[in-house]
């Protein structure tokens, strides 16, 4: 290359090389400064089928322990008895530990309703490991039953509906779903 | 500072009746100790967090941004960790000469400030040797390396003690030389008389007086960020290589007084380039206030210096290092035989060229000094242009 082949060289790589850092000086950094400087809450750019934190819409549930038996770890823990009185499903107890959930989906996929279902909320993160079992029922409330027609009840319809999106999205419809047997 | 110390001594004044050697030392003493610990231990540490910020804009993520606004304050954070820290000294490293070694490269690079120039009026002690005094000064540097990877008893940082003396010593040689041409110009060593002989316009600055100390102004600043240990010539520290070079078996404030003495030398480089090359403080004629003019002159010397710490912050970010073989092929082969061609060239410069050619090449030198920086602008938006991946590329755009 020659001597002063080499110092051309030389000169002419640094002088673009530092163009090109300088160029990089000037842009806005590529960095998210999660979770302070974020300009929109994460959750809300997540995906519709994002498999986040679990939640349980208890107004259509129905009781029918699918989710339960398909949950391959045993987080989710549901004490459902038939009133012998009113001959209706009660719902007493619905505990699903999130500490212990794989987030696999296996227990949205049977729900007849989509109950439960999954959220985009992924900061679970806690002090302390009591908050890590979600109860969702506070006081013993009558199971769901789905009727035969189209639901009448304004409170109930749209999270039947976003319940069959989720059910639609995970399962064929009619497939996994559908009526369910009482315990 | 005469006139100071002759107000000082005389009846009236403060220091009435003492002699006027020790009247001057005790001044100069003062002094001294003003510019280290109100400006030179700021900005050593100032300089890091600047440095941080710096390279992580060049890599496109942000620096430290926490402590403090802007995580200006992180360099104090960082002090205070590292005074915080077990002082461990290896057991069978030699404790005198380990414990010493820190001393002498800061004491190497403090002792610089003597004979830099802050503004007009603003110099501790205006040497006639000034130039000679900093090049001779600034070899403590090497002493306390040696000492340093001498004293550790770790092979590492043997060789790393011996890498840095070898790259230290062989770089004074073109630093020195490039010196020479400056030095021919204006008559004197002394750092006031060179920047006197100097203008403030861009033509009457020597960076821009003849081709020769064109060439001369980037083989000094290239031998003096090799003896400043900065990337691309920072085989001593090699963190990829020799965990930390000489000063692996430091920890804690001693390991800080290493790097406070690189940020530092910074700096001085800055300062150094500044006065061969720049100008110095010389500002236009704008105002006859006496204090007005020195805070002009100290902010526009501050501002030359600092732009060209930030240079070697930006070669840092961009440049891969040098193996030890390409360091000294680069001394020896290039910088020092250009060194010599600036000197003999501007020697020749100063007898052949006519005086009433001078001026003209100066603002033609001048003017493609401005091409280069003109092209270089071109590049920079040409890249930017062209970027692959934007900012708004990623589904959440950052802000800072």
């Amino acid at each position: 290359m020659g001597y002063f082949g080499n110092i051309r060289e030389a000169v002419a790589t640094i002088f673009e090389g530092m163009a090109v850092t300088f160029s990089h000086f000037v842009r806005r950094p590529y960095t998210v400064q999660y979770p302070d400087r974020i300009p929109m809450r994460i959750q809300d750019t997540l995906p519709f089928r994002y498999r986040g934190i679990l939640e349980v819409d208890l107004e259509i549930c129905t009781g029918c322990l699918a989710c339960e038996r398909a949950c391959p770890i045993d987080c989710i823990v549901i004490d459902a008895v038939k009133d012998k009185q009113t001959r209706q499903m009660m719902l007493n107890r619905f505990d699903i530990d999130i500490a212990k959930c794989m987030y696999c989906g296996l227990c949205s996929e049977p729900c007849p309703t989509g109950a439960i279902h999954h959220t985009p909320e992924f900061e679970g993160a806690d002090y302390s490991l009591e908050s890590m079992l979600r109860r969702f029922v506070r006081e013993p409330v009558p199971a769901y039953k789905p009727k035969k027609g189209p639901e009448t009840d304004p409170r109930i319809t749209p999270l039947l509906d976003r319940g069959l999106r989720y059910v639609d999205d995970f399962a064929k419809p009619g497939a996994a779903g559908g009526e369910a047997e009482s315990a | 500072m005469r006139e100071l110390v002759l107000s000082l001594t005389a009846v009236g004044g403060l220091l009435a009746g003492v002699p006027y050697e020790l009247a001057a030392a005790l001044v100069m003493l003062l002094f001294g100790a003003l510019v280290v610990f109100v400006f030179v231990l700021p900005v050593a540490g100032i300089t890091s967090w600047v440095e941080r910020r710096v390279w992580a804009r060049i890599q496109s993520r942000v620096g430290p941004n926490r402590v403090g606004p802007q995580g200006f304050l992180q360099w104090l954070a960082d002090g205070l960790k590292n005074l915080l820290k077990e002082d461990l000294i290896p057991a069978a490293a030699d404790r005198p000469l380990f414990a010493l070694a820190p001393y002498l490269v800061v004491a190497g690079f403090i002792a610089t400030f003597v004979a830099i120039p802050f503004g007009s009026r603003l110099i501790i002690a205006d040497l006639d040797i000034g130039i000679l005094y900093i090049t001779a000064v600034t070899g403590l540097v090497v002493v306390g390396v040696l000492m340093a990877g001498w004293a550790s008893n770790n092979k590492w940082s043997l060789l790393g003690g011996i890498r840095s003396a070898a790259q230290i010593v062989s770089y004074e040689i073109p630093a020195g030389l490039s010196v020479f041409p400056v030095v021919l110009l204006t008559g004197t060593l002394s750092t006031q008389g060179i920047i006197q002989a100097q203008g403030w316009q861009p033509w009457r600055w020597f960076l821009f007086a003849n081709p020769f100390t064109f060439a001369a102004f980037f083989v000094f600043f290239v031998a003096a960020l090799a003896e400043g240990n900065r990337t691309p010539f920072d085989l001593p520290e090699a963190e990829s290589e020799l965990v930390a070079g000489f000063c692996t078996e430091y920890s804690g404030m001693r390991y800080l007084l290493f790097f406070l003495a690189e940020w530092g030398n910074l700096y001085v480089i800055g300062a150094l380039v500044t006065t061969l090359f720049l100008g110095g403080w010389r500002v236009p004629h704008v105002t006859d206030h006496v204090v007005a003019r020195t805070l002009l002159e100290f902010g526009v010397f501050f501002l030359k210096a600092y732009f060209f710490v930030f240079i070697a912050m930006w070669v840092r970010a961009t440049l891969p290092r040098v193996r030890v073989d390409q360091l000294t092929a680069l001394c020896w082969k290039y910088l020092v035989p250009i060194a010599l061609v600036n000197l003999v060239g501007t020697a020749l410069w100063m007898t052949l060229v006519p005086a009433a050619a001078h001026r003209p090449v100066a603002i033609a030198m001048t003017l493609a000094g401005a091409g280069i920086v003109v092209l270089f602008l071109a590049r920079v938006r040409h890249h930017l242009r062209h970027a692959r991946l934007q900012p708004s590329d990623y589904y959440l755009s950052p802000i800072i």
